[in-house]
Parts: C-alpha cells; structure tokens; sequence
C-alpha cells in the first residue's frame, strides 16, 4: 500500500495523525490478544487433565466414562474423522460438478439463480439444517434401518452444509484458469469433457484441493448437525446405521453438568479439535499458494 | 456416448443440490406455517415453548446481535484500517496480526463456546448473560469482519490517496472522508457475513448466554437466542417440532432481511458521501 506521510496540515492545528496511528494500531494488537486469550482460557480451564503428562490419557484410556476417571478420545476422534471423510467423499464430486456447472454448462440466466441458490445454502444455519435431518432425514432412516439417528444422517446433513464451500471454492479456482489453455485444448479438437478432465481440472487442481481441505475444516468443527442427528452414543463406529456421538457433540452435550477433571477434559477434547481444525485450514492455505 | 454421460452428470449434481434445497426449505414452509402468525412473533413461550410465541426469544436475539456489533464494529473497522493503511507487506506486527486472525478464523465455534464460557462467564463474572453471549460473537466474527473491510480498502486506487494528499487533507480525513466511504459496499459485506454467523450461531452461545426464555430485563440477564430456541424445542421438548419449524422459518427470514437492510444502507451512504 502507497504511504504518503502528511506531517503537517495547514487545515488543522494538531497533528491528528500522529494520535491516529497508534490508536488503531492498539485495536489491531487487541484483536490479536483474542487468540492469545483463547488459547491461554483453553489450556488453563484444561490444565487439570493435561498437566504431568496427562494428555497421554486422552489417548490411552479404554473410552470415554467421566464417572470413572476414564477420558479416552479415540472413540470420538473415529467418529468425527469418519463423518468427516464420509461427508467429503459425498460432497466432493458433487461440489466439483456444481462448480463445473456454474462455470462452464449454465445457461447465463441459470447461473446467477444458481449461484444464488448455493449462497443461500451456504448461509443455512447449521441448527435448522439439523432440524430438518432430525425431523425428516432420520424417521425416513428409520423406516428402513431403525433406529434412525445415525452416522449415515449425520453425513448426509454434513454433505448438504459442506457442498455450497466445495462448489464456490471449486468455481473460483476453475474461473482463475487462463482462458487460452481452453482455447488452445480446443483448438487441438479435444471434446468438451476431455478440455475440463485432463486441461482445466488438472491447472486448476491446487485451487480445487484448497476447497476439499477447507470443507474438511468446517466438517470437522462442526457441533450442531452432529449434535441433533447422530444418535450421540459413545462408541466406535462399525457401521452406517449406528448411532454415535462426535468430539464436538460430546462438549455440547456434556459442558451443562461437568465440574473438575471432567470439565478439564472436555477443554482439552475443544484445544485438540481446534489443533486439527488448523493444520487443515493451514494445509488448505498452503495448497493455493503453490498456484 | 461417454461426452453426454459427463454432460449428464454435470446437470444431475446441480439439480440434486437444487432438489435438496427446494426439499429443505418446502419442509419448513410446509410444517412451519400453520404454527406462525403475528401472535407468535410477539407473544411469550408457553408450555416450554410447544404454544405461545417467541417473543423474548426475538429481544435476546437482537440485544445479542447489537452486543456483538457494538463490540466488534469499532474495533474491526479500527484494525482493518491500520492493517490496510499504515502497514506494507513486510510490517512485522501487522503480519503477525493478519496471521492470529487467520487462526481465529479456523477455530471451531464450540471451541469460542467455550472460550467465553471460561473467560466471559466465569472469569470475568459475567454469568450467563447476554453481554457474554454477544462478546463471545464478536470475537468470532472479528477475523472475517477484518479481512473484508481490509480487502475493500486495499481495492481503492491509490491516486484518491495521492489525490487527498496534494489537498492538503491529514491521512485521518481521508480516510474518513475519501478511503472508508469508497470502502464502504466492502464493510456493508462485512458486516452482513458478521450478522449472518452471529444470528445463525447456536454452539457458541449455549454456554455463554444460556437458555433462559423470560424476557430479559438488562444486559446481565440471560436470554435465549432463536438458534438456541430451535434447537431445544427440537432435542429437549417432545412435541416441539412444529413450534421449531416455524421459528426456523423465521430465522431464514431475519438472515435474509439483514443481508437486504445492510445492502440498503451501504448504497445510501456510499451515495450520500460521494455525490454531495
């Protein structure tokens, strides 16, 4: 940015600017300070249960029963990796040819509804689209594969709230591809669907990646969904029809009563789930900037 | 053959997302409106909210949305303007600034949950209360309300810059007179993605704000936002579904009212600024 330094004014009779810039570069170091907070409130609420090496229970205790002491993750971190990537493998291809519609088959009137369409999705709250799996999704799951409240319901419900992410992310790295690549694909009598397999998805793949990972992120930091359409019962998922409960879920559900080392252990569940959040985020933002 | 398949496919994955989305919110119009009138708008909750109306449900929502906007706006518009205006590429602090705010992005609302849980709530003695549920979203919408205004103001050519210097203007007046109404459409978009997530929030605010459904008398009072309503009546209320519906239904409409009323507004002060 273009730094021009006003010293003096003959219109004023003090120099504001010199008050300016360090008033605003102290609400810019405040925002800042809200990170360090939130990590500092994390790890002294979950001090408790991580200090003296106990974070290694949080992976070496048999589940996870607060009454007995016992705070064992992986039950949890199974479910919300399998939701996650069950999630993903449903939204991916769809979101791809969402963003491959939107750039290269809608008609011009179809695409502006269309795009529309998918802001309003995005915009969804994430507790009305529970609402609509649990009071819809489920009893027709049910029907078929009782109980109902499910890790399929909870994928499905995700899959709806990550595709808008995967297609926007997906269109916007398909329109930065240069348009003499296509023409040139074109020109060498390559068929429309050959052009966007082997020319514009693969130049615009870091791009495409960057969406997958981003949508990964928010699967994963997701609470509402998992909380109102997964049955929330601890255990490891074996199939599709099981009812099971997530990281984030467990901190919603179990935050109303817990006290001491429970408590403890749902803030060090809320910092670990945060730690995977960003190396996902921090992978997304990587893949973009190799383009 | 193969050609029309993939051509195929390209449609049927953008009329399966049209179809679920049309499915999604025909459920709610169809189940919400014999549940919603005026009555139910104004009226307070009765029989853990299955009758009655959502009425306090809707003064906590805005006093929450205010209290996150109050909190937020000054400072995100504050920062952003130092981030855009007084900081280059290689600026230390301002890159250690951009980078805490991209984390702050990232981190899962349950996790600012509870983060004001501990901080606002307890530690700072706030309880359960509207003030710590509306501070604890202004913390989450800070990163996205910051990029955007930053984004709009970096957008502005420079020769307004250089045009505001050789007036004699201080770099403050232009950016109050020339830099932040240019930027304005920007901040408008900011603000609307910051009231979108704040009014769409539930995760974050169960913990901070609490469940409370009376009217609430001050800001030290718990209040239950109509996220939050909509997803007790559904979990923790057998029978609730209808009422829940119908507050869904009209969660929708205040998210897209607020994103109209914002668009509205930009346009009228980037007009008033600039052409009078």
């Amino acid at each position: 940015m273009l730094m021009i330094l006003s010293k003096v004014s003959s219109l004023s009779r003090w120099n504001i600017d010199r008050t300016l810039a360090p008033l605003l570069r102290m609400a810019g170091m405040m925002c800042a300070a809200v990170l360090i907070l939130i990590v500092l409130f994390l790890l002294r609420e979950a001090w408790p249960l991580l200090g003296n090496g106990g974070w290694v229970n949080l992976f070496s205790d048999d589940g996870w029963y607060p009454l007995e002491g016992l705070y064992g993750l992986l039950p949890m971190l199974a479910v919300s990796l399998a939701v996650m990537l069950g999630a993903i493998m449903l939204a991916g291809p769809v979101g791809l040819g969402c963003a491959l519609f939107l750039q290269f088959y809608a008609p011009p009137g179809l695409r502006k509804s269309f795009r529309l369409l998918l802001s309003l999705l995005a915009g969804m709250p994430s507790v009305v689209l529970g609402l609509w799996g649990l009071t819809v999704l489920v009893p027709i799951i049910a029907l078929w594969q009782p109980p109902g409240p499910s890790l399929l319901a909870a994928i499905a419900v995700l899959t709806l709230m990550i595709v808008p992410t995967m297609a926007l992310a997906g269109a916007a790295a398909l329109s930065a591809v240069p348009a003499d690549l296509v023409s040139g694909a074109a020109a060498l009598g390559m068929s429309a669907k050959s052009r966007l397999l082997y020319v514009v998805i693969p130049a615009a793949r870091h791009g495409i990646l960057s969406g997958v990972l981003m949508s990964m992120a928010r699967a994963l930091g997701e609470t509402m969904v998992l909380l109102m359409v997964s049955g929330n019962v601890v255990q490891y998922p074996h199939g599709l029809f099981d009812p099971v409960r997530a990281l984030t879920a467990n901190i919603a559900l179990e935050m109303a009563y817990a006290t001491g080392t429970h408590r403890a252990g749902l803030f060090a569940s809320g910092l670990f789930l945060t730690l995977l959040v960003l190396v996902l985020a921090w992978l997304a933002a990587r893949s973009v900037r190799y383009d | 053959m193969t050609e029309r398949l993939f051509t195929l496919a390209v449609w049927m994955s953008a009329a399966l997302v049209a179809v679920v989305l049309v499915w999604v919110i025909g459920d709610l119009v169809r189940l919400g409106i014999p549940h919603l009138s005026l009555d139910f708008l104004f009226a307070a909750p009765r029989d853990a909210g299955r009758n009655g109306g959502i009425g306090p449900i809707l003064v906590s929502t805005v006093l929450i949305i205010g209290v996150t906007l109050t909190a937020a706006l000054p400072l995100g518009l504050m920062a952003a303007v130092w981030l855009a205006e007084f900081t280059t590429r290689g600026h230390a602090l301002g890159k250690a600034i951009r980078l805490s705010l991209d984390v702050m992005a990232g981190v899962p609302s349950i996790v600012f949950g509870l983060f004001g849980n501990a901080f606002f709530s307890i530690y700072l003695g706030m309880g359960f209360s509207i003030l710590s549920g509306g501070l604890t979203l202004a913390c989450m919408i800070l990163p996205v309300f910051i990029r955007t205004c930053e984004v709009g103001l970096a957008a502005v050519t420079d020769t307004w810059r250089q045009g505001a210097a050789a007036l004699g203007m201080t770099r403050t007046a232009a950016i109050w007179h020339v830099l932040l109404p240019a930027a304005s459409p920007a901040i408008a978009a900011g603000m609307v993605l910051g009231i979108g997530r704040a009014t769409a929030e539930t995760a974050a605010l169960i913990f901070t704000s609490g469940y409370v459904d009376r009217m609430p008398e001050s800001l030290w009072d718990s209040g239950r936002s109509l996220a939050v309503h909509i997803y007790d009546l559904s979990m923790n209320i057998s029978g609730g579904d209808t009422a829940a519906d119908a507050a869904a239904l009209v969660l929708i409409t205040l998210i897209v009212l607020f994103n109209m009323l914002a668009q509205w507004l930009s346009d009228r002060w980037l007009h008033r600024r600039l052409v009078a």
